[in-house]
């Protein structure tokens, strides 16, 4: 299938194909389903532990003198507790569960050593207990994005990941399909990249401004190596497969691919800009910084073109819907990160409250919006049955949806504020802090919301689990007509997580 | 693309070679960074006081790191007297640089603030002294005691600011002890010492940097 033809034989050789590989698809569903569920179970789990040590956090910068009596609920742990808990359990154990899921779908063989998958898992969340259980206790490294203890806990992430991309390996190494779909690309890369990245950012042999680098380095390479590449096969994935249209170009993505790894790989010392590192190393960063502008319009173009003029659909998916909210956010957070990186702007943002905000704009408007609908897709089909509810979904899209941007705007604001208030040397540090409170206090606010919506989410899955049925037995968004595009009514795709 | 091989080739060329430049080079050059004669090894106590510091997460908040006053104001807020070379950090295992500021820096605060009194009750309730403030208490790390308990010859602090019921004071347990005594180290205020560091100049001494 080409781009080149008409949009009606692309659609009409799309739904043939579609009946074709039913059977590829319900044999590549029923060998990842034990996994797959499992992952999203425990991913679940660990948000709503980690939205709890989030709000304790973001309530405890505003409130400094609640729960103060222990050292386990001091903020600076809690804090860690919630980084850790979402970046590496909710984060990426859906991200674990959605691999498993895609891939043999996108090489039309089951999962192969699916055990090993499994033990995967299960070691990756005994590590994550261990890991947070570490921190609370005071056992933190006292490295950002890698406090989890480096002796009793890292170790099970490199196993777990490694036996679950060694699961998806040998599943790809036994394809059916000559031709590599871009988002087993990701995937694959992504779970190649993972165990080597911590394995050197937990190095024990650094000191100094070299334990800084190396922390540095890791630290934005788990987002750029790890976090993003997973989530953008998924988004590829998605989108095409919902509005029943190839993706747009293929050029692009394969340029999108090979530098995103180039050049965010080299990305991390810009979270040092100004500090005391050699003056090549920051600039080597941020010149790759800049040029990160290359593979996010890549991929930008490439996803929006191949929405363009199907964005009506958007109103039927849930699963659409998450995961355009999180794609344009990762355009968003990418292009405000290549202009964090300039020293100009950096020498005002650095070390100030837009740096958080960037940050949740990245793993939550990103992240986590992709694995949401990504688990709306995937849940329905392995438990064989339908959402419960439409109205649970639209609430977790609000609330979120909402919720994000009463988080993200007023910290924005609050931290450019403070970012000035700093650089003014005749301001007091008293007028510092005074200006960051609207934000701190509007990311509780937000923060809450987000928390609602994580609860609906969870009791909405747990009805699922449960084996509630909807009244009618019938998917959400069923009454609603069939996607009819502007050009013809042979444009026929069904909508809706069914 | 249908060539796996060739795919995970590209994926781990990427990898190592990332790795080579930010990594093993720069370890190797830094590596070579000689220790200032004025920066002492840190003490059995302020080892132990570090690792408090550590293990409550104090980075999340505070920086350990003065930037280059052409383009920052670090040094005209009184942070340090110059910008913070690699050589500074010689002892650090884990560096806290840091990347937060909600509260101010603390690499020089042991020049700031040279007194226990100030730093302990600070740390019991940093309110007792700044009402603004909203950095978390830490009364876990003194015993509240009744000044008539006190034996003889044991240090006590009493706080101010109506933190405490009078007739209480506080007693620091060896962990206060220790975190002040690291805070009171926090000293990179001796001149950069480049004259006999050519490693340290190689790999960008500040005197070099330039606005961009």
């Amino acid at each position: 299938m080409t781009a080149t033809l008409s949009p009606h034989v692309v659609e009409l050789t799309t739904s043939i194909t579609d009946l074709e590989n039913l059977d590829i698809r319900l044999r590549a569903d029923a060998s990842s389903r034990q996994v797959a569920l499992r992952a999203i179970s425990f991913s679940v789990i660990w948000l709503i532990i980690g939205s709890a040590f989030g709000l304790m956090a973001s309530f405890k910068l505003h409130m400094p003198d609640w729960l103060v009596s222990s050292p386990v609920l001091t903020f600076g742990r809690i804090r860690s507790a919630h980084l850790n808990a979402m970046a590496y359990g909710w984060a990426s154990s859906a991200m674990l569960g959605v691999s498993v899921w895609i891939i043999p779908r996108l090489v039309h063989t089951e999962l192969r050593v699916p055990k090993a998958a499994e033990a995967g898992l299960y070691i990756w969340n005994i590590g994550m207990v261990l890991g947070i259980v570490g921190i609370l206790a005071g056992y933190s490294d006292g490295l950002e994005w890698l406090e989890m203890p480096r002796y009793w806990a890292d170790p099970f992430f490199v196993i777990g990941g490694g036996l679950v991309g060694l699961s998806l390996l040998s599943t790809i190494a036994m394809r059916e399909v000559e031709h590599l779909y871009v988002s087993v690309w990701y995937i694959l890369a992504a779970f190649i990249w993972f165990p080597i990245i911590f394995v050197i950012g937990n190095w024990p042999t650094f000191s100094g401004v070299e334990s800084a680098a190396v922390n540095w380095f890791y630290a934005h390479n788990a987002l750029g190596l790890w976090l993003t590449p997973v989530c953008l096969a998924a988004a590829y994935y998605f989108i095409p497969k919902i509005l029943g249209r190839p993706i747009y170009s293929y050029q692009l993505s394969l340029l999108g691919f090979w530098t995103l790894g180039f050049f965010y790989s080299l990305n991390g010392m810009h979270h040092l800009i100004g500090g005391p590192l050699p003056t090549w190393m920051i600039t080597t960063s941020i010149v790759a910084s800049g040029l990160m502008i290359i593979p996010v319009m890549a991929v930008g173009v490439n996803q929006h073109m191949t929405l363009n003029k199907r964005f009506g659909a958007l109103r039927y998916s849930p699963t659409l819907r998450f995961i355009v909210f999180g794609s344009v956010a990762y355009t968003l957070v990418s292009l405000q990160g290549v202009f964090m990186a300039f020293r100009e702007v950096n020498r005002l943002t650095h070390f100030t409250h837009v740096t958080v905000a960037h940050a949740h704009l990245g793993l939550y408007s990103f992240v986590t919006m992709i694995m949401f609908g990504s688990i709306y897709y995937i849940l329905p089909r392995l438990l064989g049955r339908e959402w419960v509810s439409e109205k649970l979904i639209s609430w977790h899209f609000w609330t979120v949806g909402i919720g994000q941007i009463v988080y993200l705007v007023p910290l924005t604001v609050a931290g450019m504020v403070q970012g000035v208030a700093m650089a003014d040397p005749t301001s007091t540090w008293e007028q510092v802090v005074k200006a960051m409170m609207p934000g701190l206090i509007g990311r509780s606010v937000g923060g809450t919301l987000l928390t609602i919506g994580h609860c609906v989410f969870a009791y909405h899955v747990w009805l699922m689990f449960r084996g509630a049925r909807s009244r009618q037995g019938l998917p959400p968004f069923h009454e609603v007509a069939p996607i009819i595009t502007r050009r013809t009514k042979a444009s026929f795709v069904s909508g809706g997580a069914a | 693309m249908t060539r796996i091989w060739l795919l995970i080739t590209g994926v781990l060329a990427i990898i190592v070679f990332a790795t080579s430049l930010l990594v093993v080079i720069p370890n190797t050059m830094i590596g070579q960074v000689r220790v200032p004669s004025q920066l002492a090894p840190y003490t059995g106590q302020q080892a132990r006081g570090r690792a408090v510091y550590v293990a409550q997460g104090c980075v999340y908040c505070h920086s350990q790191q003065v930037r280059d006053p052409v383009y920052t104001s670090d040094k005209d807020r009184g942070w340090g007297p110059r910008a913070t070379v690699p050589s500074d950090y010689v002892y650090d295992k884990p560096h806290q640089l840091g990347t937060m500021r909600t509260g101010p820096d603390l690499i020089n605060i042991g020049v700031r603030q040279p007194s226990d009194q100030w730093h302990h009750t600070h740390l019991f309730n940093p309110r007792s002294l700044m009402p603004w403030s909203i950095m978390p208490a830490f009364p876990y790390l003194y015993d509240v005691r009744d000044s008539s308990s006190l034996k003889p010859g044991e240090v006590f602090y009493s706080v101010a600011g109506g933190k405490l019921p009078t007739g209480k004071v506080i007693v620091p347990t060896a962990d206060a002890d220790a975190l002040v005594a690291y805070l009171k180290s926090l000293k990179r205020t001796y001149p950069v010492p480049t004259g006999n560091e050519p490693a340290a100049r190689s790999i960008g001494g500040r005197s070099e940097q330039t606005m961009p």
